[in-house]
């Protein structure tokens, strides 16, 4: 049956069982691919949700541009809906964001601002505060770390169709961005059964990328519930890449760079267990990394010029 | 037990500069107490009331304390703590 737009080709991606990830023969792993979502990564399921309920509210009216500090998925996924919907979009981004960010997001359809001097995202999030506090009749702004339907998309969609595909489910991992995946899926899965254990994946680019955040960032997302999580791991950056390459190598799947870190951590859980459903959420794939050079340079020939900048999920 | 413990920003600057130190501790309660002895100010930058700040995450090799024994968790010869703030990374 056709869809009436490709707003309503979003969610219902595949979970792959990729078993030859699994270091035992008693727990299998399964990877939920949200990069066949329309523009490719998980966040298109929250821009809807967070469009749709402001459009719903009155919040966001048809005169009112749509604001959002991001360079990364989720401007591209708001920029999806905006279009559709005749929305306009603008994305404040920091100042250290590639040319190849922005021609993505401008290939979208969105207009984007660099919020001068901005180191880190969370400069790019106090401008785009700042620009509706000045402006609130003419800014609509989602914001994603605060915004309850973020993890409702999750708790709506992703994980139904998780428990769907997939009844018995011991672990889930996925990574934490703004905490709306682990809040939402988590929530539904421990709902459906209290003793699924939900595990958060933090990728760290450490090593290659320098001075990034400093403990005064530390930033903890409004709308992560930290009562969901069970675990939280560290992934650095060698062990991503690795494991981006070993998905590729031993079930043909590119993920991007956030997924390894998932995937890893996967691994890891399951080493743990005897035997049980390990089910790991992988953001996106690995297009929006290629010139990350991971693919064509070993990890040791990657310099800070293939990485600064770059956005890791 | 002498362990490594890897530093970010403004924590190195406590620790001269330094990315990684080493410390002693048979826990980590023990260990951030070696490191306040020697650069003073160190617990007081994750601690409030003896307990971590919820935006500072200890991790144990690479696992978060929390999940662990908090500052109980037991060290062992060789194991590296990372401190970290809460979110690392990520752009959304």
């Amino acid at each position: 049956m056709p869809l009436n737009s490709i707003l309503d080709a979003i969610g219902n991606t595949p979970l792959v069982h990729v078993q030859r990830m699994s270091p035992k023969p008693g727990v299998d792993i399964y990877a939920k691919l949200e990069g066949h979502n329309p523009t490719g990564s998980l966040k298109d399921r929250i821009a809807i949700y967070m469009i749709r309920a402001a459009e719903e509210s009155g919040e966001l009216t048809p005169d009112k541009t749509i604001l959002e500090p991001t360079s990364g998925n989720t401007g591209i996924s708001l920029a999806m809906v905006a279009r559709v919907k005749g929305y306009r979009l603008l994305c404040v981004l920091p100042d250290i964001v590639t040319p190849e960010r922005e021609q993505l997001l401008r290939a979208f359809g969105a207009e984007v601002t660099y919020a001068k001097g901005a180191r880190s995202t969370n400069d790019a999030i106090f401008m785009a505060q700042r620009m509706v506090a000045e402006e609130p009749d003419r800014y609509y702004m989602p914001y994603q770390y605060g915004n309850e339907q973020n993890p409702r998309a999750h708790y709506e969609t992703t994980g139904p169709e998780i428990c769907r595909d997939l009844p018995q489910i011991d672990v889930f991992v996925a990574g934490l961005g703004t905490g709306g995946t682990l809040t939402g899926v988590g929530r539904y899965l421990k709902e459906r059964n209290p003793g699924v254990k939900v595990i958060a994946a933090v990728p760290h680019p450490g090593d290659l990328v320098q001075g990034l955040r400093s403990l005064e960032e530390g930033f903890i997302p409004p709308v992560l519930d930290e009562s969901v999580l069970d675990g939280r791991i560290v992934v650095d950056s060698r062990s991503s890449f690795a494991m981006v390459k070993e998905l590729m190598d031993k079930e043909a799947i590119f993920a991007g760079i956030s997924s390894g870190a998932v995937m890893r951590t996967a691994v890891k859980v399951a080493q743990r267990l005897e035997r049980g459903n390990v089910v790991a959420l992988l953001a996106d794939g690995g297009w929006k990394y290629l010139s990350t050079s991971l693919w064509s340079k070993r990890y040791e020939d990657i310099g800070p010029e293939d990485v600064e900048g770059k956005v890791w999920w | 037990m002498t362990v490594e413990v890897r530093l970010t920003g403004s924590l190195q600057k406590l620790v001269g500069g330094k990315r990684a130190i080493q410390a002693e501790g048979a826990n980590v309660r023990q260990l951030l107490d070696d490191l306040d002895s020697r650069y003073p100010g160190f617990q007081s930058t994750l601690l409030t009331d003896g307990q971590l700040h919820r935006f500072v995450v200890i991790y144990l090799n690479d696992e978060d304390i929390r999940f662990l024994g908090q500052l109980e968790t037991p060290l062992k010869e060789g194991d590296v703590l990372s401190i970290l703030p809460a979110l690392a990374g990520g752009s959304g």
